[in-house]
C-alpha cells in the first residue's frame, strides 16, 4: 500500500489514478514538431525524486507531489493543485 | 513436459565448434568419480580497451554477445553486470514464450525468436527445458473476443498456428477452469496458440554465457557502470546528439570502446541518460508469485487479460503466477499485499478448486513501458551508442531474436529490416507499433 498525501489528506493509491511526470505542454500553434514529440513521449523516469500528477478520483482533482521512485518517500505534499488536466 | 533427451541429441552433433559438450556419459561418469564440474565461463581480469562493450548480462546481452561472435566473429567484447548473469529481468520474469502479436511487425520478430529458442537446446548444448505446452489467452467480453479474432487472423496470415476456440475446447485443454459462464467475467473463448509454451529462463542465460564465453567473450560480474564517456555532442561532456561513445567509467576503471550497447531492464533511462539519450520510457515493477508445488493439473499456459493474470504450471508442479504492471513508476522491487491480495481474487475466479493452496513466494522485475508496448532498438543520435530497451513485460519471450539482430546491427552499421519498425526515431515520425492489445495483460 502506497499513502499518497493528496490536498484533502492521505490516500491510498489505489484510490486515485496516476498520471505521470509533471510535463509543461507546449503551446501546439508555436511549438517544433520536435518538442510536441518531446512533450508526447519523452520521459525523465529518474529513479530518485520526481515531480508527478495523480488525480483524486472521489474529489476529481488533479495535484502534483514529489516522490522518490526508489523509496517511496513524499516531500512538498503542499503542492497547489493544477489547472490543466493531464501532464498538466 | 521439458524436451526429453537433448543433451544426448546435442552430443551427436559435430564436435569443436561450440565449449566442451555436455553429454549423459559425462553425467554418469562425473557422478560415480565424484569429479567437479569446471568452471562454466572464465574469470578473467578486465582490459582497458575492447571493441564493444555491453551493459546488462541478461538474456538480451548474452545473446547479443554470443551473435556478435558466432555470426559475425567479433570476439573483443564485454559483457558487464552490476550484480550477477540473470539477475535482472532475465531471473526473474514467468518464462512464457509465444509469438501470436497483434501487428505484422510484432509477429514476424516474436515468431522468429520462437524458432531460436526450438532449437536453442542443440546450439547451445545445454537444456533449456522447453515445454511447447500451448497458450491460451482468454476472452471475457465480446470486445475481447474481436481483438482475439483479429489477432488470430493477422496470426494465420503469418503462418502462425494461432486460433479462436470456444468455452468447451479451453474446458478440455485446462478441466480446472470455470468455463460454466456463472462467474462475474464469463471465459467466452480463447485464442489458442499450440506453439506457446515455457523454457527455464536460467538456462538460457547460463547457455549463452557458456557459448560466448567460449567464443572468447568476457563476462565481468558486480561490474558497475558508472558513467559512459562521450565526445562531440551537443550537451554536457560531448554527450548528447552529434557525438560520439569513447567508452564506459565502470566501478572497476575506465574501459575504452567505440560502440557501447545498452542491454539494461530498468535501468535503461538511467543508462541512456549517461549519454545524453532521451528514451520514451517509465519503469514500473511487474510482480509475480509461486504456490507451493502439487501434481501436475494445468497441461497449457493460461492468460487473462481482464483479470490481468496468467498462471503456469512448472515442471516441478508449482503454480507460476504473473500480473500486471504496477499502476505507478517505481524502481522498488518489494511488492505489496494489495497485489497478492488482488491476483488471489482473479486466479480463483478463474479456477475456483485451488484455494487451499499456499503461495510460496512473491517477487517482482522491473519493465520498461513504451507508449506502443513495442521495443526501443538499434543506433541512436550518438555514434557508437545502441539501445535494446523498453522491454516492458515481453523481454524475455524476444531474448534470442534481439541478440540475433543487435549483433547484425552492430557489426554490418545497419538496421536489419526485423528491427527497422522498433527504432526510435518513430516516435518523431509518428508510425508507433501498436501492440497493447496483444503485448500486455493489464489493458
Amino acid at each position: 500500500m502506497l499513502l499518497v498525501p493528496t490536498p484533502f489528506g492521505p490516500r491510498n493509491a489505489s484510490d486515485l489514478r496516476y498520471v505521470g511526470e509533471a510535463t509543461s505542454r507546449p503551446d501546439p500553434s508555436t511549438t517544433s514538431p520536435e518538442a510536441w514529440r518531446d512533450y508526447l513521449y519523452l520521459e525523465h523516469n529518474p529513479a530518485g525524486w520526481l515531480r508527478e500528477t495523480w488525480y483524486d478520483r472521489v474529489n476529481r482533482v488533479y495535484f502534483q507531489v514529489e516522490r522518490n521512485t526508489a523509496t517511496n518517500e513524499f516531500r512538498n505534499p503542499t503542492m497547489p493543485v493544477a489547472k490543466h488536466g493531464k501532464k498538466a | 513436459m521439458a524436451t526429453p533427451s537433448s543433451i544426448v541429441a546435442g552430443a551427436r552433433r559435430k564436435l569443436g565448434a561450440g565449449p566442451p559438450r555436455y553429454s549423459a556419459a559425462g553425467l554418469v561418469r562425473k557422478g560415480l568419480s565424484g569429479d567437479s564440474w569446471p568452471r562454466v565461463w572464465r574469470d578473467v581480469e578486465l582490459k582497458s580497451s575492447y571493441d564493444v562493450v555491453i551493459i546488462g548480462g541478461g538474456v538480451h546481452g548474452l545473446a547479443t554477445a554470443y551473435y556478435l561472435a558466432t555470426n559475425h566473429g567479433i570476439t573483443d567484447v564485454a559483457v558487464l553486470d552490476k550484480a550477477y548473469l540473470g539477475s535482472g529481468g532475465s531471473g526473474r520474469n514467468t518464462a512464457i514464450v509465444r509469438s501470436n502479436y497483434l501487428t505484422p511487425e510484432g509477429v514476424a520478430f516474436y515468431d522468429r525468436s520462437l524458432t531460436l529458442y526450438n532449437t536453442m537446446a542443440t546450439d547451445l548444448n545445454l537444456n533449456v527445458m522447453f515445454s511447447e505446452r500451448g497458450h491460451m489467452t482468454l476472452a471475457h467480453t465480446d470486445g475481447a473476443l474481436r481483438t482475439m479474432n483479429w489477432r488470430a487472423e493477422v496470426n494465420k496470415l503469418q503462418g502462425i498456428d494461432s486460433s479462436v476456440i470456444d468455452p468447451t475446447e479451453v474446458g478440455k485443454l485446462a478441466p480446472s477452469l470455470d468455463v460454466s459462464g456463472d462467474s462475474r467475467y464469463p471465459i467466452l473463448g480463447a485464442l489458442y496458440h499450440p506453439p506457446g509454451g515455457t523454457i527455464r529462463h536460467d538456462a538460457v542465460v547460463w547457455g549463452y554465457a557458456r557459448g560466448a564465453d567460449h567464443r572468447g567473450v568476457e563476462m565481468h560480474q558486480k561490474t558497475e557502470v558508472l558513467d559512459i564517456l562521450c565526445e562531440g555532442g551537443s550537451g554536457p561532456d560531448g554527450k548528447g546528439p552529434g557525438g560520439r561513445v569513447t567508452g564506459v567509467r565502470t566501478s572497476r576503471g575506465d574501459i575504452s570502446a567505440p560502440i557501447v550497447v545498452n542491454c539494461t531492464a530498468g535501468w535503461a533511462s538511467l543508462i541512456s541518460d549517461m549519454a545524453g539519450v532521451k528514451l520514451p520510457i517509465h519503469t514500473r515493477p511487474l510482480q509475480a508469485a509461486v504456490t507451493e508445488p502439487v501434481k501436475v493439473f494445468l497441461p497449457t499456459v493460461v492468460v487473462s487479460g481482464s483479470l490481468h493474470v496468467y498462471v503456469s504450471q512448472t515442471d516441478r508442479g508449482e503454480l507460476v503466477f504473473g500480473a500486471s504492471v504496477d499502476p505507478f513508476n517505481n524502481y522498488n522491487v518489494g511488492g505489496s499485499l494489495e497485489f497478492t491480495e488482488e491476483l488471489a481474487g482473479h486466479v480463483l475466479e478463474l479456477m475456483p478448486g485451488i484455494s487451499k493452496m499456499r503461495l510460496l513466494r512473491q517477487w517482482a522485475g522491473l519493465c520498461d513501458m513504451t507508449p506502443d508496448y513495442s521495443p526501443v532498438m538499434g543506433d541512436t543520435d550518438v555514434d557508437g551508442f545502441y539501445v535494446d530497451v523498453g522491454w516492458g513485460t515481453y523481454g524475455f519471450k524476444a531474448g534470442p531474436v534481439s541478440g540475433e539482430a543487435m549483433a547484425e546491427a552492430i557489426a554490418t552499421r545497419a538496421m536489419p529490416k526485423i528491427i527497422a519498425p522498433f527504432h526510435i526515431s518513430r516516435f518523431a515520425t509518428g508510425e508507433l507499433v501498436g501492440e497493447k492489445g496483444a503485448a500486455a495483460v493489464g489493458h
